[in-house]
């Protein structure tokens, strides 16, 4: 059971902050009990009602993961987890058969409102279809029905283990199989929700899908998991949007996203991340340990990232592309914010395998603080890939004196035919900036907001508008009382 | 138009200005010279409210709607927004900002401040290339990064561009000419000398009497030590032309 009785209103931690999405929703829930096990396994899987093949997919992954080692090469450190002091399992508690919106508690459903995000025919956001996913489970999804018409599927995953199987067991691991890395062993093991989409072939999505994840409940992990399949010659845009409360303790987001493009297809994916990042101290705060990857499996495909890192203790995040098919292309656009002590070791990976492949890789670092911001970034052209190009460029701005920026690049070529080009700067928000912006008549926040819109326009002109000018509008906050 | 009274100001503890009295009516020149250190840059800053520079004591009162108003309590930006302008020294460079998107910014919160209407891209972009003619300033200027790459010519007719499209009653050019070929100077001169009117008025500072050739300064003070040493007509830079400034130091 949840235990919190600081109901909504925000914790003393967060006032300095001013972290808007801090509160706490009070909400009676469905929870496991600590620890990480077969029992819980099973318990999550039959929570989902799973058929046979998922149960045993888990208990698979878990097994795998028991023999794995924690990865510890990443630039930060962090209080060891203890994984047996996580809860697997929590979701607010069923009002009946959890079908329809009406029965969504409606704390949860004022909760989303809260964020921005209403769930109710009524109130919905019109071009946009939503899944909603609280804790361990989604709780609404809008517009499905007319994403249905067009062949579309867009549902919690949870809800496709159970109706679209085969899908599921065909794709999902495919691009990221539990044995890939630790989180993503863990998270084969004990994931609860995320969204699946699927487009038929031919259908150009007409509405931008998106996810939006909000973990409330103390001591739980948020294990998501999304699996995106573009059929030949389709297209999607899709987003995805994270909170959560103030709390001193560390949470564990452990995500695995699979992206697959058929041929000619194209998926684009925009994160506005911005989980509860600690306090200024460094107290509390979301370990992000996510893996992100997509497969251009068909011919000139198209798998584009786009990323705007802002929250989270903790971020270990690389969304990566493998090149499959001929003509393929790969992009990774980011700009990733650390302020505080927050750290991030983020990058990208693209995979060439197929011939005249392209991959572009835009990243751009914002430290503050006491902060640390890494990019890491592997460009591997294999020897089949003939004339595969790729270009890289990566940019950290520094902001103040006790921050750092680094970037580790990792090129491999294994043919001769092949372009890379990588360039990378440092530079430096400075007081004089911001004076000769001010002393043009924009007020401070004004001129804030304008210097980091310059540094990462490349990355913002490629997420879709209205989450542009929310991507701004947080860096600004984050920034508010760094410079000067 | 400006008042300062008494003025005295330090940067991170030095004391620079030690009691600076100046007066400036509207429609009027004035040129600020001295020697290198005489506080010349601080002048420009403090009255620009740089927020490493402090106050210790004095006023500098600007007119603002018709009142004499100490603006020393205010950002810098709030000065701007009412009609306070200095062109730097050493202008900014904005990565990744276009100079119209910035000028635009810039333009719209003036506006804003005074009730008046915004101004949107297309308007915007008739009214910017007007001014640009006046500077002989070429149309990609404006869609380039804010100061980024321009030579020190076109910086400080980029600081000039943005004079005339915020329009200030009072504005201080700090070291203008620096940096400056003749050609260009008689650009700027020009640009400078087109914004010129009965309602403006406008403090030059230089080192050097050739820029006063081309803007004509009807009154022009000597800066040293952190005050105005003395003051008069437009002889006064020729004879500090010929003379230097030891006569008037001891």
């Amino acid at each position: 059971m949840a235990e919190d009785d600081d109901k909504q209103k925000k914790s003393p931690a967060a006032a300095p902050d001013a972290y808007k999405y801090g509160f706490v929703t009070d909400v009676e829930t469905d929870t496991a009990p600590k620890g990480l096990n077969e029992g819980i396994i099973t318990f999550i899987s039959d929570k989902k009602g799973e058929p046979v093949f998922m149960r045993q997919r888990r208990l698979e992954a878990f097994h795998h993961w028991r023999g794995m080692k924690e990865p510890h090469w990443a630039n930060f450190h962090y209080d060891p987890i203890d994984y047996q002091d996580i809860r697997y399992y929590s979701a607010p508690r069923k009002k009946g058969g959890l079908s329809s919106m009406e029965e969504v508690d409606q704390e949860v459903v004022k909760t989303f409102e809260k964020l921005g995000i209403p769930l109710g025919e009524q109130k919905r956001l019109a071009g946009v279809a939503v899944d909603a996913v609280f804790d361990s489970v989604s709780v609404g999804t809008t517009h499905q029905k007319d994403l249905e018409k067009l062949g579309i599927i867009f549902c919690p995953i949870s809800e496709a283990v159970r109706t679209h199987p085969h899908l599921i067991e065909k794709y999902l691991g495919s691009v990221v199989p539990y044995t890939d890395n630790f989180f993503a062993a863990l998270n084969a093991a004990v994931f609860t929700d995320g969204s699946f989409c699927y487009i038929p072939p031919g259908v150009r999505c007409p509405m931008e899908l998106s996810t939006y994840f909000r973990i409330n409940a103390k001591d739980t992990g948020q294990f998501e998991r999304t699996l995106i399949i573009a059929d030949k010659g389709s297209y999607v845009s899709y987003l995805e949007g994270c909170t959560a409360p103030v709390r001193d303790e560390n949470q564990l987001h452990a995500a695995v996203v699979e992206l697959i493009a058929l041929d000619n297809a194209e998926i684009k994916y925009s994160t506005v991340q911005n989980w509860y990042a600690g306090d200024k101290n460094g107290k509390g705060g979301i370990y992000n340990f996510v893996t992100k990857r997509g497969k251009c499996a068909g011919h000139h495909a198209k798998i584009s990232w786009t990323q705007v890192e802002a929250g989270s203790a903790i971020t270990w995040k690389y969304p990566s592309c493998i090149l499959m098919g001929d003509h393929t292309v790969g992009e990774f656009y980011s700009v990733a914010l650390t302020n505080n002590c927050m750290a991030a070791d983020t990058g990208t990976k693209m995979i060439h395998i197929g011939k005249n492949t392209r991959s572009t890789i835009i990243s751009k670092g914002i430290s503050s603080d006491r902060s640390h911001n890494s990019y890491r970034g592997l460009v591997k052209i294999m020897p089949g890939a003939r004339n595969a190009r790729n270009f890289s460029q990566c940019d950290s701005m520094l902001v103040g004196n006790n921050c750092s920026a680094n970037t580790f690049p990792d090129i491999q070529v294994h043919n001769n035919s092949s372009t890379v080009e990588h360039e990378a700067t440092t530079s430096r928000i400075s007081a004089e900036q911001i004076f000769y912006l001010q002393s043009r008549g924009l007020n401070k926040e004004e001129a804030v907001a304008l210097v980091i819109n310059g540094f990462c326009k490349e990355v913002f002109k490629t997420l879709p508008l209205e989450f542009a000018v929310e991507a701004v509008r947080l860096l600004e906050m984050k920034l508010e009382n760094s410079v000067g | 138009m400006l008042k300062i009274t008494d003025l005295y100001a330090s940067v991170a503890g030095n004391h620079i200005l030690k009691g600076l009295n100046l007066s400036v009516n509207a429609g009027e020149v004035h040129a600020v010279m001295g020697p290198n250190g005489s506080g010349k840059s601080t002048f420009s800053k403090v009255i620009a409210g740089h927020p490493q520079y402090t106050v210790d004591n004095g006023k500098v009162e600007l007119e603002i709607n018709g009142q004499m108003t100490d603006i020393t309590p205010m950002t810098p930006d709030a000065r701007a927004r009412e009609g306070f302008f200095l062109a730097f020294q050493y202008p900014v460079e904005i990565p990744g900002v276009p100079t119209s998107e910035f000028l635009r910014a810039s333009y719209n919160a003036v506006c804003r401040h005074h009730g008046l209407e915004e101004m949107d891209p297309i308007d915007f972009d008739g009214f910017i290339r007007a001014k640009m003619k006046i500077l002989q300033m070429d149309d990609k200027y404006i869609d380039r990064a804010v100061n980024v790459d321009f030579s020190g010519g076109e910086k400080k007719r980029n600081e000039i561009l943005q004079m005339a499209v915020l329009n200030p009653r009072m504005a201080i050019l700090d070291e203008t000419d620096s940096g400056l070929d003749v050609d260009s100077m008689k650009i700027v001169a020009h640009g400078v000398n087109t914004l010129r009117t009965k309602r403006n008025a406008m403090i030059v500072i230089t080192h050097y009497q050739r820029l006063l050739n081309y803007i004509k300064p009807d009154i022009v003070h000597i800066l040293y030590d952190g005050r105005i040493i003395k003051t008069g007509g437009p002889d006064l830079a020729l004879e500090v032309e010929n003379k230097g400034y030891d006569w008037l130091i001891k």
